[in-house]
Protein backbone atom coordinates (compact mmCIF):
# COMPACT_ATOMS: atom_id res chain seq x y z
CA UNK A 1 0.00 0.00 0.00
CA UNK A 2 1.66 3.68 -1.06
CA UNK A 3 2.02 5.93 1.75
CA UNK A 4 0.68 4.45 4.29
CA UNK A 5 3.83 4.91 6.22
CA UNK A 6 3.47 4.67 10.18
CA UNK A 7 -0.25 4.37 10.81
CA UNK A 8 -1.54 1.05 11.91
CA UNK A 9 -4.87 0.28 11.88
CA UNK A 10 -6.65 -0.32 15.47
CA UNK A 11 -9.85 -1.63 15.94
CA UNK A 12 -10.08 0.47 19.34
CA UNK A 13 -8.81 3.44 20.30
CA UNK A 14 -7.83 1.97 23.48
CA UNK A 15 -5.82 -0.65 22.00
CA UNK A 16 -3.62 1.94 20.48
CA UNK A 17 -0.25 2.34 22.28
CA UNK A 18 -0.20 5.62 24.20
CA UNK A 19 2.18 7.95 22.57
CA UNK A 20 5.11 9.63 24.36
CA UNK A 21 3.41 13.09 23.45
CA UNK A 22 6.73 14.44 22.24
CA UNK A 23 5.04 15.30 18.76
CA UNK A 24 5.07 18.40 17.80
CA UNK A 25 3.07 20.98 15.05
CA UNK A 26 4.11 24.68 14.51
CA UNK A 27 2.92 27.17 16.95
CA UNK A 28 0.98 28.97 13.95
CA UNK A 29 -0.87 25.98 13.39
CA UNK A 30 -1.98 26.17 16.67
CA UNK A 31 -2.33 29.74 16.52
CA UNK A 32 -4.24 29.73 13.14
CA UNK A 33 -6.69 27.08 15.14
CA UNK A 34 -7.35 28.88 18.33
CA UNK A 35 -7.98 31.96 16.46
CA UNK A 36 -10.74 29.89 14.64
CA UNK A 37 -12.12 28.60 18.30
CA UNK A 38 -12.25 32.37 19.31
CA UNK A 39 -14.31 33.98 16.31
CA UNK A 40 -16.34 30.85 16.13
CA UNK A 41 -17.42 31.12 19.34
CA UNK A 42 -17.88 35.12 18.49
CA UNK A 43 -20.40 34.68 16.26
CA UNK A 44 -22.65 32.38 18.43
CA UNK A 45 -22.83 35.18 21.90
CA UNK A 46 -23.64 38.29 22.96
CA UNK A 47 -21.75 39.56 25.34
CA UNK A 48 -18.47 39.09 26.69
CA UNK A 49 -18.70 36.82 29.53
CA UNK A 50 -20.81 34.50 27.62
CA UNK A 51 -17.78 34.05 25.10
CA UNK A 52 -15.34 33.57 28.26
CA UNK A 53 -17.88 30.88 28.86
CA UNK A 54 -17.80 29.03 26.06
CA UNK A 55 -14.21 29.31 25.47
CA UNK A 56 -14.08 27.82 28.86
CA UNK A 57 -15.94 24.65 28.17
CA UNK A 58 -13.96 24.44 25.44
CA UNK A 59 -10.98 24.25 27.64
CA UNK A 60 -12.89 22.25 29.99
CA UNK A 61 -13.09 19.34 27.73
CA UNK A 62 -9.59 19.80 26.87
CA UNK A 63 -8.35 19.49 30.66
CA UNK A 64 -10.65 16.51 31.16
CA UNK A 65 -8.37 14.97 28.73
CA UNK A 66 -5.13 16.18 29.96
CA UNK A 67 -5.89 15.03 33.63
CA UNK A 68 -6.49 11.25 32.01
CA UNK A 69 -3.74 11.17 29.78
CA UNK A 70 -1.42 12.94 32.38
CA UNK A 71 -2.21 10.46 35.26
CA UNK A 72 -1.91 7.66 32.95
CA UNK A 73 1.32 8.50 31.22
CA UNK A 74 3.15 10.53 33.67
CA UNK A 75 2.50 9.42 37.17
CA UNK A 76 1.64 5.89 36.34
CA UNK A 77 -2.27 5.58 36.70
CA UNK A 78 -1.90 7.66 40.04
CA UNK A 79 -3.12 10.91 40.71
CA UNK A 80 -3.06 13.17 43.48
CA UNK A 81 -5.35 13.49 46.02
CA UNK A 82 -4.08 16.74 48.38
CA UNK A 83 -4.74 20.64 47.22
CA UNK A 84 -0.89 21.40 47.03
CA UNK A 85 -0.40 18.25 45.25
CA UNK A 86 -3.06 18.77 42.11
CA UNK A 87 -2.04 22.09 42.09
CA UNK A 88 1.80 21.92 41.71
CA UNK A 89 0.36 18.86 38.87
CA UNK A 90 -1.17 21.75 37.63
CA UNK A 91 1.85 24.21 37.14
CA UNK A 92 4.65 21.98 36.43
CA UNK A 93 3.34 18.30 34.96
CA UNK A 94 0.37 19.87 32.69
CA UNK A 95 1.97 23.52 31.80
CA UNK A 96 4.70 21.35 30.82
CA UNK A 97 3.29 19.39 28.58
CA UNK A 98 0.74 21.71 27.12
CA UNK A 99 3.19 25.06 26.84
CA UNK A 100 6.76 23.19 27.07
CA UNK A 101 7.10 25.13 30.29
CA UNK A 102 6.39 25.25 33.82
CA UNK A 103 4.26 28.24 34.68
CA UNK A 104 5.76 31.14 36.07
CA UNK A 105 4.69 30.98 39.38
CA UNK A 106 1.98 29.86 41.41
CA UNK A 107 0.66 31.49 44.35
CA UNK A 108 -1.82 31.50 46.99
CA UNK A 109 -3.89 33.97 47.41
CA UNK A 110 -3.11 36.51 50.51
CA UNK A 111 -7.18 37.79 51.34
CA UNK A 112 -9.00 34.34 51.23
CA UNK A 113 -7.76 31.11 52.02
CA UNK A 114 -9.57 29.04 49.39
CA UNK A 115 -7.56 30.77 46.48
CA UNK A 116 -4.58 30.49 44.35
CA UNK A 117 -3.12 31.80 41.51
CA UNK A 118 -0.85 30.49 38.37
CA UNK A 119 0.39 33.06 36.97
CA UNK A 120 2.31 33.63 33.61
CA UNK A 121 4.15 36.28 31.34
CA UNK A 122 3.11 35.58 28.28
CA UNK A 123 0.15 32.85 27.76
CA UNK A 124 0.15 31.12 24.57
CA UNK A 125 -3.26 31.51 23.88
CA UNK A 126 -2.79 35.94 24.19
CA UNK A 127 0.24 36.13 22.30
CA UNK A 128 -1.29 36.73 19.01
CA UNK A 129 -4.27 38.43 20.66
CA UNK A 130 -4.62 41.98 21.16
CA UNK A 131 -8.63 42.90 22.84
CA UNK A 132 -10.60 45.57 21.00
CA UNK A 133 -11.37 48.34 23.46
CA UNK A 134 -14.43 47.49 23.35
CA UNK A 135 -14.21 43.92 24.07
CA UNK A 136 -13.35 45.12 27.94
CA UNK A 137 -12.11 42.72 30.26
CA UNK A 138 -12.09 40.28 27.80
CA UNK A 139 -9.21 37.33 28.33
CA UNK A 140 -8.62 34.51 25.98
CA UNK A 141 -6.93 32.95 28.99
CA UNK A 142 -10.74 31.70 29.60
CA UNK A 143 -9.64 28.74 27.51
CA UNK A 144 -6.54 28.14 29.50
CA UNK A 145 -8.60 28.86 32.69
CA UNK A 146 -10.98 26.00 31.71
CA UNK A 147 -8.39 23.70 30.80
CA UNK A 148 -6.86 24.15 34.99
CA UNK A 149 -10.68 23.79 36.15
CA UNK A 150 -10.98 20.40 34.14
CA UNK A 151 -8.19 18.97 35.40
CA UNK A 152 -8.87 19.98 38.84
CA UNK A 153 -12.47 18.90 38.68
CA UNK A 154 -11.69 15.65 36.72
CA UNK A 155 -9.14 15.10 40.11
CA UNK A 156 -12.23 15.41 42.42
CA UNK A 157 -10.94 19.31 43.08
CA UNK A 158 -14.16 21.25 41.78
CA UNK A 159 -13.01 24.91 41.59
CA UNK A 160 -13.95 28.40 39.89
CA UNK A 161 -11.35 29.11 38.11
CA UNK A 162 -10.65 32.77 35.88
CA UNK A 163 -8.42 33.84 33.63
CA UNK A 164 -7.01 37.92 34.08
CA UNK A 165 -4.80 40.84 33.00
CA UNK A 166 -2.52 41.97 35.63
CA UNK A 167 -0.76 44.94 34.41
CA UNK A 168 3.30 44.68 35.07
CA UNK A 169 5.24 47.60 35.86
CA UNK A 170 7.62 48.42 32.98
CA UNK A 171 5.93 46.03 30.80
CA UNK A 172 4.16 46.86 28.02
CA UNK A 173 1.92 43.57 28.15
CA UNK A 174 0.08 42.86 31.04
CA UNK A 175 0.88 38.77 32.71
CA UNK A 176 -2.08 36.38 32.87
CA UNK A 177 -3.68 35.46 36.23
CA UNK A 178 -5.38 32.53 36.42
CA UNK A 179 -7.44 32.51 39.54
CA UNK A 180 -8.57 29.54 41.06
CA UNK A 181 -11.13 29.40 44.06
CA UNK A 182 -12.12 26.02 45.67
CA UNK A 183 -14.69 24.85 46.39
CA UNK A 184 -15.81 24.89 50.24
CA UNK A 185 -15.65 20.87 50.01
CA UNK A 186 -12.37 20.78 48.99
CA UNK A 187 -10.82 23.15 51.79
CA UNK A 188 -13.06 21.04 54.38
CA UNK A 189 -11.80 17.81 52.74
CA UNK A 190 -7.95 18.87 52.75
CA UNK A 191 -8.65 20.49 56.79
CA UNK A 192 -9.54 17.39 57.61
CA UNK A 193 -6.48 15.20 56.27
CA UNK A 194 -4.74 17.34 57.93
CA UNK B 1 22.82 25.30 3.92
CA UNK B 2 20.67 26.23 0.81
CA UNK B 3 21.71 29.17 -0.49
CA UNK B 4 19.45 32.45 -0.10
CA UNK B 5 16.50 32.61 -2.71
CA UNK B 6 15.86 28.83 -2.98
CA UNK B 7 12.92 27.22 -1.90
CA UNK B 8 13.40 25.44 1.51
CA UNK B 9 12.35 22.03 2.28
CA UNK B 10 9.79 21.48 4.70
CA UNK B 11 11.82 19.40 7.10
CA UNK B 12 13.70 22.39 7.10
CA UNK B 13 11.31 25.12 7.84
CA UNK B 14 9.77 22.90 10.61
CA UNK B 15 12.96 22.64 12.16
CA UNK B 16 13.29 26.68 12.70
CA UNK B 17 9.85 27.63 13.33
CA UNK B 18 8.26 27.83 17.32
CA UNK B 19 6.49 24.46 17.88
CA UNK B 20 3.59 23.61 20.62
CA UNK B 21 2.84 20.08 21.93
CA UNK B 22 0.67 18.29 19.07
CA UNK B 23 -1.05 17.12 21.96
CA UNK B 24 -2.84 20.57 22.85
CA UNK B 25 -3.15 21.02 19.20
CA UNK B 26 -5.24 17.48 18.95
CA UNK B 27 -7.47 17.84 22.17
CA UNK B 28 -8.17 21.73 21.02
CA UNK B 29 -9.09 20.66 17.75
CA UNK B 30 -11.40 18.00 19.50
CA UNK B 31 -12.97 21.14 21.43
CA UNK B 32 -13.99 22.53 18.41
CA UNK B 33 -15.41 19.63 16.88
CA UNK B 34 -17.56 18.45 19.78
CA UNK B 35 -18.67 22.46 20.25
CA UNK B 36 -20.00 22.31 16.77
CA UNK B 37 -21.65 19.35 17.23
CA UNK B 38 -23.63 20.31 20.37
CA UNK B 39 -24.48 23.85 18.23
CA UNK B 40 -25.00 22.81 14.97
CA UNK B 41 -26.58 19.02 15.70
CA UNK B 42 -26.73 18.16 11.79
CA UNK B 43 -23.50 16.31 11.29
CA UNK B 44 -23.24 18.10 7.78
CA UNK B 45 -23.35 21.08 9.13
CA UNK B 46 -20.54 20.11 11.46
CA UNK B 47 -18.46 19.21 8.02
CA UNK B 48 -19.46 22.63 6.24
CA UNK B 49 -18.62 24.13 9.09
CA UNK B 50 -14.96 22.67 9.79
CA UNK B 51 -14.30 23.38 6.23
CA UNK B 52 -14.83 27.13 6.26
CA UNK B 53 -12.87 27.12 9.33
CA UNK B 54 -10.02 25.63 6.98
CA UNK B 55 -10.69 28.26 4.64
CA UNK B 56 -10.20 30.78 6.96
CA UNK B 57 -6.71 29.59 8.13
CA UNK B 58 -6.06 28.30 4.54
CA UNK B 59 -6.09 32.18 2.87
CA UNK B 60 -4.13 33.82 5.67
CA UNK B 61 -1.87 30.83 6.10
CA UNK B 62 -0.68 31.30 2.15
CA UNK B 63 1.38 34.38 3.58
CA UNK B 64 3.27 32.73 6.43
CA UNK B 65 3.57 29.43 3.91
CA UNK B 66 5.35 31.91 0.69
CA UNK B 67 6.93 34.25 3.14
CA UNK B 68 8.84 31.46 4.99
CA UNK B 69 9.20 28.90 2.42
CA UNK B 70 10.66 31.22 -0.75
CA UNK B 71 8.64 28.91 -3.00
CA UNK B 72 8.02 30.92 -6.00
CA UNK B 73 4.73 31.94 -7.69
CA UNK B 74 3.74 29.14 -10.06
CA UNK B 75 3.16 31.94 -12.64
CA UNK B 76 5.62 30.14 -15.47
CA UNK B 77 3.80 27.04 -16.50
CA UNK B 78 2.18 26.82 -19.37
CA UNK B 79 0.17 23.71 -18.72
CA UNK B 80 -2.31 23.83 -16.35
CA UNK B 81 -1.22 19.85 -15.33
CA UNK B 82 1.81 20.87 -14.37
CA UNK B 83 0.81 24.32 -12.76
CA UNK B 84 -0.93 21.86 -10.38
CA UNK B 85 1.77 18.91 -9.88
CA UNK B 86 3.67 21.74 -8.89
CA UNK B 87 1.25 23.05 -6.47
CA UNK B 88 0.94 19.79 -4.61
CA UNK B 89 4.94 19.10 -4.46
CA UNK B 90 3.82 22.76 -2.43
CA UNK B 91 1.15 21.41 -0.31
CA UNK B 92 3.55 18.53 0.90
CA UNK B 93 6.11 20.98 1.86
CA UNK B 94 3.07 22.88 3.84
CA UNK B 95 2.36 19.59 5.85
CA UNK B 96 5.27 19.14 6.67
CA UNK B 97 5.99 22.65 7.91
CA UNK B 98 2.51 23.28 9.71
CA UNK B 99 1.72 19.84 11.52
CA UNK B 100 5.05 18.07 10.85
CA UNK B 101 3.78 15.57 8.92
CA UNK B 102 4.85 13.53 5.48
CA UNK B 103 1.95 13.41 2.69
CA UNK B 104 2.59 11.96 -0.60
CA UNK B 105 1.05 12.84 -3.93
CA UNK B 106 -0.50 10.19 -5.66
CA UNK B 107 -3.52 8.78 -8.17
CA UNK B 108 -2.87 11.69 -11.16
CA UNK B 109 -5.76 11.43 -13.54
CA UNK B 110 -5.17 11.35 -17.33
CA UNK B 111 -5.02 14.94 -17.91
CA UNK B 112 -3.22 15.82 -14.67
CA UNK B 113 -6.07 17.77 -13.03
CA UNK B 114 -6.99 15.57 -10.23
CA UNK B 115 -5.26 13.66 -8.01
CA UNK B 116 -5.12 12.19 -4.44
CA UNK B 117 -2.89 14.01 -1.16
CA UNK B 118 -2.30 11.04 1.48
CA UNK B 119 -1.69 11.28 4.77
CA UNK B 120 0.93 9.21 6.34
CA UNK B 121 0.36 10.68 9.72
CA UNK B 122 -2.66 12.74 10.94
CA UNK B 123 -2.36 14.50 14.20
CA UNK B 124 -5.80 15.45 14.32
CA UNK B 125 -7.08 12.15 15.32
CA UNK B 126 -5.29 11.13 17.96
CA UNK B 127 -7.17 9.96 20.83
CA UNK B 128 -10.38 9.92 18.56
CA UNK B 129 -12.50 7.40 18.23
CA UNK B 130 -16.31 8.65 16.12
CA UNK B 131 -19.17 7.53 17.94
CA UNK B 132 -22.27 5.86 16.12
CA UNK B 133 -24.16 9.11 16.25
CA UNK B 134 -21.69 10.90 14.02
CA UNK B 135 -20.93 8.76 11.29
CA UNK B 136 -21.43 11.27 8.29
CA UNK B 137 -18.99 13.11 10.30
CA UNK B 138 -15.70 14.06 8.17
CA UNK B 139 -13.92 14.35 10.96
CA UNK B 140 -11.02 16.02 9.71
CA UNK B 141 -12.70 18.09 7.29
CA UNK B 142 -11.09 21.66 8.62
CA UNK B 143 -7.80 20.47 6.09
CA UNK B 144 -9.88 20.14 3.40
CA UNK B 145 -10.53 23.79 4.06
CA UNK B 146 -7.35 25.08 4.40
CA UNK B 147 -6.18 23.03 1.44
CA UNK B 148 -9.16 25.42 -0.20
CA UNK B 149 -8.57 27.97 0.98
CA UNK B 150 -4.61 28.33 0.33
CA UNK B 151 -4.62 27.09 -3.54
CA UNK B 152 -7.50 29.65 -3.55
CA UNK B 153 -4.96 32.27 -2.89
CA UNK B 154 -2.52 31.07 -5.76
CA UNK B 155 -5.40 30.86 -8.21
CA UNK B 156 -6.93 28.09 -8.57
CA UNK B 157 -10.61 27.11 -7.86
CA UNK B 158 -10.46 23.42 -6.27
CA UNK B 159 -12.45 20.84 -4.79
CA UNK B 160 -11.49 18.97 -2.14
CA UNK B 161 -12.96 16.18 -0.60
CA UNK B 162 -12.02 12.72 1.42
CA UNK B 163 -11.47 9.90 -0.47
CA UNK B 164 -10.51 7.75 2.53
CA UNK B 165 -10.60 8.22 6.04
CA UNK B 166 -9.28 6.30 8.95
CA UNK B 167 -11.81 7.11 11.39
CA UNK B 168 -14.40 5.90 8.87
CA UNK B 169 -12.37 2.54 8.87
CA UNK B 170 -10.69 2.86 5.40
CA UNK B 171 -6.52 2.02 5.40
CA UNK B 172 -5.44 5.47 4.94
CA UNK B 173 -6.41 9.16 4.89
CA UNK B 174 -6.62 10.68 1.25
CA UNK B 175 -7.65 13.95 -0.13
CA UNK B 176 -8.93 13.88 -3.83
CA UNK B 177 -7.92 17.30 -5.03
CA UNK B 178 -9.86 18.68 -8.25
CA UNK B 179 -8.53 21.73 -9.88
CA UNK B 180 -12.42 23.08 -11.35
CA UNK B 181 -10.47 26.44 -12.93
CA UNK B 182 -7.44 28.43 -12.94
CA UNK B 183 -8.62 32.35 -12.21
CA UNK B 184 -6.46 34.46 -13.79
CA UNK B 185 -5.02 37.00 -11.54
CA UNK B 186 -6.46 40.29 -11.63
CA UNK B 187 -4.00 42.63 -10.44
CA UNK B 188 -5.63 45.77 -8.19
CA UNK B 189 -3.44 48.30 -9.62
CA UNK B 190 -1.36 49.15 -12.81
CA UNK B 191 2.07 48.77 -12.72
CA UNK B 192 2.34 52.69 -13.93
CA UNK B 193 -0.06 53.90 -11.04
Amino acid sequence: MIGVGKIKQYSNVLDRPLSKGKQEVSLSAFAFLFSELVQYNQTQVDNISELERRLEDAGYAVGARVLELLCHREKGNRRETRLLGILSFVHSTVWKVLFGKVADSLEKGTEHEDEYMISEKELLVNRFISIPKDMGTFNCGAFVAGIVRGVLDGAGFPAVVTAHFVPMEGQQRPRTTILIKFAEEVLRREARLG
Amino acid sequence: MAPPGAPRSGDAIFASVERVNAELFTLTYGAIVRQLLTDLEEVEEVNKQLDQMGYNIGIRLVDEFLAKSNVTRCVDFRETAEVIAKHMAVIQVGFKMFLGVSASVTNWDADGTCCSIILEDNPLVDFVELPDTCQGLYYCNILSGVIRGALEMVSMKTEVTWARDMLRGDDAFELQVKLLKQVPEEYPYKDDE
